[in-house]
């Protein structure tokens, strides 16, 4: 069989900036989501003649962060340009763009955002309106006339465009994951609401034709899209060429829309009414300065201020209510590992936020009590898990439950007996190798909860070695 | 009374000081309107109660003693292209027919704000495309100097209006001439800013890196008045300067070194235009300026530069005319959405609106834009550098304004020989310099304008020339419209 031909994926994503109050180029609101149909609208997003865009200020230092958290270069001087095509979508008849050719400079550059130990790396980083938003009375096909909502119209979107560098559907979900997650903690956009994180691909087969797939809606549909794609590209083996397709959501099939030979013509050229955009050294350092940390520079953090292994660090802050939850625990006391680990698997962040959040103070005396051995670490997810469901204090659940480590050695050692007679050559085997160590250890735990599973360990490898001797 | 019988610039203090009435000065334009209008048609449109009530809160604010603006009772006809709110702006163009706009342009603000006093809207060629104001969706603008000429574009209405009292000062826009071509077709003052020194709010595009708005008038004084009311920096136009307008030194022309530009007399100049500039420039010296030759080596290239741009940004800023929100309704039937804007774009552009859109999108296409566009910024930037040069060793650079006197209405030239006589307006939106074109002499009864063209944000030498060239009485009326 022959061996299947390389993928090669690159994405397309726009972000809307949904943090900022207003559009990229005037004053209306850009909180459209809940409005009636061209509410949100006024002269300059509405494309009347004689009125002038504005471009607000908020939205490029918004986009530096992007580009700055992707390692991107950020240009001194960068510039808007008309990217001119009919569409009953666009008021103005251009959407108002950047642009890496004819003379144009985009935002940002040369990037990278690593997924799962490999870079992928970032083309560039673009400011640019949105369109208003069709909608047709029932499908685009069979609807006899489009209404034209303009609420959308002239929000602020950040394209951000990758080289070729993603090898499956997979990979591309998780890159637009971490994308989200890390645009997410920067504050400036909520990739969760409806359309603010859309996404175009391009794939390509063992290096043949380029293939463009357009309207995916959601992270969701991508996955499902570029797997339709290379499936279909590898049916029809050396039958792809240059061409745009569109992602029918309905059906999850993409359909030809155009070739390569009908690419439509943008007649991009600078935009008259917007001087360039300036971003010198100082002000991308300001803008550095004013970024909230991201997840990938703070979980490094964490390994090193705190010692957390890397695993635990990266889960840890890719949480962001958790991370600044252990932050406020670590000023209280040094058992980093424990707290981090203990949050990790117990709490979510509407445990550390809500209306019935823990409290650090709390949650450090109950790491306290598992670290003295007074509780176990069962028992302390079970006072949590208490604690979360209704509001009480931890500690007081510790107490009123009655929870508390069975520290008699001579109780846990019976115990121990009693699963070596109930299993024969369980004791042996433990002897011999880890797993079953480990596994044995299980067993007494099973048998008693309240157990703690370092002295169960402690006095297992004593009763080992007492046995060889 | 006799809206004549005072000058422009002495009405704002005469109705602070109560001693003119606003209402009565307004109502006696409005009456020229009625009377001359009709042949002339200067105005598409007359706010005729909305003038009469703002002259009148003047006046009640000047009988009470408050404060009154610095152009009090000055009757203002503004450009199609101008937005005020509440009146139509239709840029001459059917495809803007029912076009109300709920904005008014910051340099119209400005001039209320001033107490000026919005008259009506003027016409003009569409979209400001044209030199002659006979690409008019709603029919010609006549010269009042010669109802058989052009008054020159496309700020042709704005400058009959005032040609012909029928406004006390107007407002143009200029976009390779357009306010410079009919003040000298009509004997009147006009200048065209330094690109960023007026705000564009409100300026329905034509090329929007080129043109200014800015003021016409037959008194300079009252121009000027205009002028420093609409100017300065404004937070809804980014292009706009923040550097404070540059005041009037009122001084004569004494010492004031006078470049006569070589290439704008040269071949296909009138030489009957040529004589009568030369005689301004004469006057000039006899004023103690010192007159010299000089060359810019450029200059013969402004033109194919000008239109590429020009074009190649009208292509995209009109195409937002499709009848889907404003203006021209599309037509109601089954078409699809792409055919239903290629109606309404066929009725509601006039004939040289399609020739420029057309020829801006073959420049902006793939495979041209190199070819055209690039290189036509490559030699805007050389004419910006060699008139910054010659502005060292000067203080103004001089020329005839139009290479020739106003062509007769019925002439029809080739549309390339209707460019070729922006020729000695264009490189002064090339290069974003202020440029004004004053009254210099007659030809029987044919006006000559000379273009005055001033390094960055110095009009006030531009007006302290038009001045000093038209002296006290203000530019002579023509006979035509008593
Ligand atoms: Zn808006």
């Amino acid at each position: 069989m022959q061996a299947e031909a390389k993928v090669r994926i690159g994405l397309e994503v726009h972000c809307q900036l949904t943090a900022l109050r207003t559009k990229l180029f005037c004053a209306c609101s850009s909180d459209y989501r809940s409005s009636e149909p061209n509410e949100k609208v006024c002269p300059v997003c509405f494309g009347l003649p004689g009125t002038l865009p504005v471009l607000n200020a908020k939205a490029v230092e918004y986009a530096a962060m992007i580009a700055l958290a992707l390692d991107c270069s950020v240009a001194g001087r960068s510039l808007f340009y008309r990217k001119n095509y009919f569409y009953p979508d666009l008021p103005k008849g251009f959407q108002i763009s950047q642009y890496d050719k004819a003379g144009g400079v985009p935002l940002a550059s040369s990037g990278h955002l690593e997924v799962e130990g490999k870079a992928v790396r970032i083309t560039r980083i673009q400011l640019e309106e949105d369109p208003g938003k069709l909608t047709y009375e029932g499908t685009i096909d069979r609807s006899s006339h489009s209404l034209v909502d303009y609420n959308r119209a002239g929000i602020a979107l950040v394209e951000i465009v990758t080289e070729p560098d993603l090898e499956d559907a997979r990979g591309a979900k998780m890159f637009l994951e971490k994308l989200r997650s890390l645009i997410e903690s920067l504050g400036v956009s909520d990739g969760e609401l409806d359309g603010a994180m859309r996404c175009d691909a391009n794939i390509s087969l063992a290096g043949g034709a380029r293939v463009e797939v357009k309207n995916i809606s959601s992270f969701k549909e991508v996955e499902k899209a570029l797997n339709y794609e290379i499936l279909r590209q590898r049916t029809f083996s050396g039958a792809a060429s240059s061409e745009t397709r569109h992602w029918d959501e309905r059906r999850s099939i993409t359909i030809a829309m155009r070739s390569k030979e009908e690419e439509q013509d943008y007649r991009y050229f600078p935009e008259p009414d917007l001087p360039p955009i300036l971003l010198g050294a100082a002000a991308v350092d300001g803008v550095r300065r004013s970024m909230p940390e991201v997840a990938d520079s703070k979980a490094a953090r964490f390994a090193r201020e705190y010692g957390l292994s890397p695993q635990l660090a990266r889960e840890l802050a890719a949480n962001k209510a958790l991370s600044a939850f252990f932050e406020e625990c670590a000023r209280l006391h040094t058992g980093y590992q424990e707290m981090a680990g203990l949050s990790v698997s117990e709490l979510s962040a509407e445990d550390v936020t809500g209306e019935r959040a823990v409290a650090p103070a709390d949650y450090v005396e109950l790491v306290k009590m598992v670290e003295s051995d007074a509780i176990t670490r069962a028992q302390a997810k079970e006072a949590l898990r208490e604690a979360t469901r209704t509001g009480r204090p931890a500690r007081e659940v510790v107490r009123s439950k009655n929870l508390s480590a069975v520290a008699d050695e001579g109780a846990i050692a019976a115990v121990i007996e009693r699963v070596a007679a109930a299993r024969p050559g369980s004791l042996e085997e433990a002897a011999r190798d880890k797993k079953a160590f480990s596994f044995f250890v299980g067993q007494v735990l099973k048998e008693e909860p309240k157990a703690q599973p370092a002295i169960v360990a402690r006095l297992l490898a004593s009763r080992l070695r007492a046995k060889k001797t | 009374m006799d809206p004549l019988s005072v000058k422009a610039r002495q009405v704002p203090s005469l109705v602070a000081g109560g001693s003119l009435s606003a209402e009565e000065y307004v109502a006696s334009i409005l009456e020229r309107v009625e009377r001359l209008d009709g042949r002339i048609h200067a105005y598409l449109q007359v706010d005729r109660e909305g003038a009469l009530a703002r002259a009148r809160d003047v006046d009640k604010r000047a009988r009470r003693g408050e404060r009154v603006g610095r152009l009090a009772g000055l009757g203002v006809a503004v450009k199609d292209n101008v937005c005020v709110a509440s009146l139509q702006a239709t840029c001459a163009s059917r495809v803007l027919e029912g076009f109300f706009p709920p904005y008014t342009a910051t340099a119209v603000e400005r001039v209320q704000r001033e107490d000026g006093i919005v008259i009506g809207k003027t016409n003009m060629d569409e979209f400001g495309m044209g030199n002659s104001t006979l690409n008019s969706g709603y029919g010609p603008t006549l010269n009042p100097w010669d109802a058989s000429r052009v008054p020159g574009g496309s700020s042709g209405g704005s400058a009959a209006a005032v040609a012909a009292g029928m406004a006390s000062v107007a407002i143009g826009s200029d976009t390779g001439g357009s306010i410079r071509c009919p003040a000298s077709f009509c004997s009147v003052v006009g200048l065209k800013p330094t690109y960023g020194r007026v705000s564009r709010y409100g300026l329905i595009a034509y090329a929007n890196s080129l043109e200014q708005i800015g003021p016409m008038g037959g008194d300079p004084e009252a121009v000027s008045a205009l002028f420093y009311a609409m100017a300065g920096h404004d937070p809804r136009d980014a292009t706009t300067s923040r550097e404070p307008p540059r005041g009037r030194g009122g001084a004569g022309l004494e010492g004031l070194r006078v470049g006569r530009v070589r290439e704008f007399f040269g071949e296909g100049a009138d030489p009957r235009v040529r004589e009568r500039v030369l005689d301004g420039c004469s006057r000039l010296e006899g004023m103690g300026a010192h007159v010299e030759d000089v060359s810019l080596g450029s200059l013969p290239h402004s033109l194919a530069v000008y239109y590429i741009i020009a074009m190649a940004e009208a292509s995209s800023n009109l195409s937002r005319y499709d009848g889907v929100r404003y203006g021209l309704p599309s037509e109601k039937g089954t078409a699809d959405w792409n055919s239903a804007y290629a109606r309404t774009r066929s009725a509601g552009f006039g004939e040289e609106v399609k020739r420029r859109i057309l020829m801006g999108t073959f420049v902006l296409s793939a495979g041209y834009y190199e070819a055209y566009y690039v290189r036509a910024q490559k030699v805007r930037e050389i004419i910006s550098r060699e008139f910054s040069l010659a502005f060292k060793g000067f203080d103004l650079l001089v020329g005839p304004t139009m290479p020739v006197l106003p062509p007769r209405v019925g002439d029809e030239p080739t549309p390339l020989e209707e460019y070729l006589i922006d020729i000695n307006t264009v490189a002064a939106n090339l290069a974003g310099l202020p440029a004004a074109s004053v009254p210099c002499g007659y030809e029987g009864n044919l006006p000559v304008g000379m273009q005055l063209i001033a390094p960055r944000f110095r009009e006030d030498v531009l007006l302290d020339a038009a001045v000093a060239l038209v002296g006290e009485g203000g530019a002579p009326r023509p006979a035509e419209a008593p």
